[in-house]
């Protein structure tokens, strides 16, 4: 999968030096949604950097995935404001009710959960995103029944 | 330039020949619906074939008007309607193109002499969020389309630039930003003009300007605010400091997640090298700039600025110890200025106003204004600016006091890395060495208000998470320490497993060396993010003593919110004996024969929920 993307990817960087890696990852998560582990490899080959380094960078930094996400994308905020009124508890909720945590996908493969710092629109606190669809002020009731109607639409 | 002073009104929107429609659209905005609005408008437009333009335009800060909707009809002053929703626009357009207000959604319109007021509308001059702020930098924010070069050199942007770059030298710039006080606003406070020289003073072939906007903190919102709703004075401030250190290479690094605020800074880029301020020979000066959005992968370590310029090289996010500065060694070892958003935004007004009315602005030592982000309990979630020297009270005061019928615990200034500060020092005012003296850092901007409902040793706790979750992991201190800190904070706001042994000791051990902990993390931290972030930990346990010895000695939250303290109960009246939370309860917990109310044995409860989730009836109570 996505062979081709990566080639297009590497080829728009390929006289670039090391200080591109940031960007060339960021651009192969954009299009394949995670980093693949042969993408890795082959940026590891076009920069001359070894593969552990470049997977050591990778789960550095916060952005980058390395698992398919799920066909529902949930980020939650988990912001400041967010956990005065309760985000954390909506977090466990919704990884009690998916078995899943932060930044795996469930086995089926229609949920994949990701947890955010704050995406800035603390007066609709607490926050959730699906599919790039905005719910805000929720509960936990509330939080339940947007779960149950995305399983039943499937 | 007689026909730019014939047009200049028209592009200002001092005059219009016909009706303007200006929808305000940032990411907030885009929460509420404001997307779809643009295109209900848009479409309403075109199908009654209504001659008017229709303008996105940035925010003004003041979330719970949003969607926001201006309307500016020839002759008649700009008006703004406040909490739009898509099935509104038509009607709404229409009364409005009618001259005709629908009630209770006119907030403000702007004082023209040139326009005829709207009877029973308060100018903004007069609304109570904007009269008491000291908008300078967010002047423009809200009131002009961010991606519109026009509109940005008519309200005298670009000037200063054009001015700097042919008739004031390098050095020039870096006296008049030291003349005006300019001091960094990400919370060091350092000279912005000074930093500017160091660079300049070191010899290399060439330099580099960082400008810092990964604002990664949770609750922080100022930068994108800004970024989203005037780019373009963030670009001049940008090309000033480069042209000052005489870098020909800038970069702007903002977090991947800003995804509109990269897309108008993007496009304001390229409007930018079109007209030919920036690129090679800007203005036929022999000067050449270049400056690149970098979008951070998100780690909250990289607001250091070694490791934001680790970062830009492509490393990992890990700070380096200083000396050297990065003003003699920093990106590719060459000559770096670092300098945050906000400092930057500043620039462009002092060179056209002079440092004079900037030092104007402030207190004795702390010029200009400061840009907060309120969020939290406060009535109002918004973004102000204010002078320097303003009371922590009348900044509370803006954000329209406290929600509803709560009253103030603290508030916390800076995030994560920043001071819990009690009422009793709500007088104190914005100024670096006021707080200073008080061992409070200024810190960013984001402020959260607290009240009676939040727990302190909770909110601790998170932030506690939140770093130890974000430490780079180069030093122990700050490694370790956080670690060891946030298992503290998890004991003291769990319910003891058993009461044998030493397991009470150990909890009231974790709190005596919790002090201790965070000192030396304070001081032996290799970088910025280990030493603040002991704030939170040292300003709580000096102002809210009191409510981690509950926590501790009484095992109660006064706040109710940790759960695993609350005390559960059923009440009798309302139990019908179901017998669904017996069968759920995982520590057989909850006794009594069926149909008749059930009572749970407070000693083998472990206060996990479960019941209060299953009962139907609302038979659980908690307190």
């Amino acid at each position: 999968m996505g062979e081709i993307d990566i080639n297009e990817i590497l080829d728009k960087h390929r006289h670039h030096g090391s200080e591109s890696l940031i960007p060339i990852l960021q651009e192969i998560q954009d299009k394949v949604g995670f980093i693949p582990e042969d993408a890795i490899e082959e940026v590891g080959l076009m920069l001359k950097i070894p593969a552990a380094k470049i997977f050591g960078l990778a789960t550095f930094y916060n952005q980058f995935r390395f698992g398919p996400r799920g066909k529902f994308h949930i980020v939650l905020c988990n912001g400041s404001a967010c956990h005065m009124v309760g985000s954390t508890t909506l977090l466990e909720h919704i990884e009690k009710d998916l078995k899943i945590k932060s930044g795996q996908t469930t086995r089926n493969g229609l949920f994949s959960l990701e947890v955010v710092p704050c995406m800035a629109a603390c007066s609709e606190a607490p926050l959730m995103v699906v599919n790039g669809i905005f719910y805000s002020k929720l509960t936990q009731s509330g939080v339940k029944e947007i779960l149950e109607s995305i399983r039943k639409s499937q | 330039m007689a026909l730019w002073n014939e047009q200049r009104p028209f592009i200002k929107f001092d005059k219009v020949t016909r009706p303007v429609i200006f929808v305000s659209i940032g990411s907030h905005a885009i929460v509420s619906g404001a997307e779809s609005i643009l295109s209900a408008i848009t479409a309403y437009v075109q199908e009654q074939a209504i001659d008017a333009d229709v303008e996105v335009v940035g925010s003004y800060g003041l979330f719970s008007l949003e969607t926001l909707v201006e309307v500016q009809l020839p002759g008649m002053a700009r008006v703004a309607l406040k909490q739009i929703k898509p099935e509104d626009v038509g009607v709404l357009l229409d009364s409005v193109l009618n001259r005709f207000l629908p009630d209770g959604k006119a907030v403000f319109q702007h004082r023209s002499d040139l326009h005829q007021a709207w009877p029973n509308v308060p100018f903004f001059d007069e609304h109570p969020f904007f009269s008491k702020q000291h908008r300078v930098v967010l002047d423009l924010c809200g009131k002009y389309n961010p991606v519109s070069l026009p509109q940005y050199v008519a309200n005298g942007g670009f000037f200063s630039f054009a001015k700097a770059i042919r008739s004031y030298t390098f050095s020039d710039i870096c006296d008049i930003i030291d003349r005006s006080d300019l001091r960094g606003r990400a919370g060091g406070g350092f000279s912005a003009g000074k930093k500017w020289r160091m660079a300049l003073e070191v010899a290399a072939e060439s330099r580099y300007v960082i400008c810092n906007a990964d604002e990664s903190d949770p609750g922080a919102f100022m930068n994108r605010l800004l970024l989203e709703g005037s780019p373009f004075r963030v670009l001049e401030g940008v090309a000033l400091a480069a042209y000052a250190s005489g870098a020909n290479r800038a970069f702007i690094s903002t977090r991947n997640r800003y995804s509109l605020a990269v897309s108008r800074l993007e496009e304001a880029i390229a409007t930018l090298q079109e007209v030919g301020l920036l690129g090679e020979n800007i203005l036929d000066s022999g000067y050449n700039l270049v400056i690149k959005v970098k979008k951070g992968p998100g780690a909250y370590v990289c607001g250091e600025e070694t490791a934001l310029i680790r970062s830009l090289e492509g490393k990992r996010g890990i700070p380096s110890s200083k000396p050297p500065y990065p003003t003699t060694a920093g990106y590719k070892g060459k000559p770096t200025v670092v300098n945050n958003l906000e400092t930057l935004a500043n620039v462009p007004l002092i060179l056209s106003k002079g440092p004079d009315w900037f030092r104007s602005l402030g207190t004795e030592t702390s010029k200009g204004t400061k840009i907060f982000a309120l969020s939290g309990k406060c009535a109002e979630t918004c973004v102000v600016e204010v002078e320097m020297g303003t009371s922590l009270n009348s900044l509370l005061d803006l954000a329209g006091g406290m929600a509803g019928e709560s009253t103030l615990k603290a508030i916390q200034i800076g995030g994560p890395s920043g001071a819990c500060i009690p009422p009793s020092l709500m007088a104190l005012k914005v100024d670096f060495e006021e707080l200073k003296e008080n061992d409070i850092p200024m810190g960013n901007g984001g402020i959260l208000v607290y009240d009676e409902k939040t727990c302190i040793p909770d909110m601790v706790k998170f932030f506690m998470g939140f770093i130890q979750n974000e430490s780079c992991g180069k030093c122990i201190p700050c490694r370790e320490g956080s670690q060891r800190m946030l298992e503290i904070y998890q004991n003291i706001t769990r319910r003891p497993v058993t009461e044998e042994g030493h397991n009470t000791l150990e909890r009231f051990k974790g709190v005596i060396q919790l002090e201790g902990l965070a000192e030396v993390m304070k001081d032996t931290s290799a970088c910025g993010l280990g030493q603040t972030s002991t704030y939170p930990v040292l300003t709580t346990l000096k102002y809210f003593r009191e409510e981690y010895e509950e926590h501790i000695f009484d095992r109660h939250c006064r706040a109710g919110v940790c759960k695993d303290l609350r005390v559960y109960q059923i009440d009798l009246d309302k139990c019908t004996g179901c017998t669904a939370c017996v069968k759920k309860c995982p520590v057989n917990a909850i006794a009594g024969s069926p149909r008749m109310p059930h009572y749970i044995v407070l000693d083998k409860c472990i206060a996990c929920g479960v019941c209060l989730d299953t009962c139907m009836f609302g038979a659980v109570v908690t307190h």
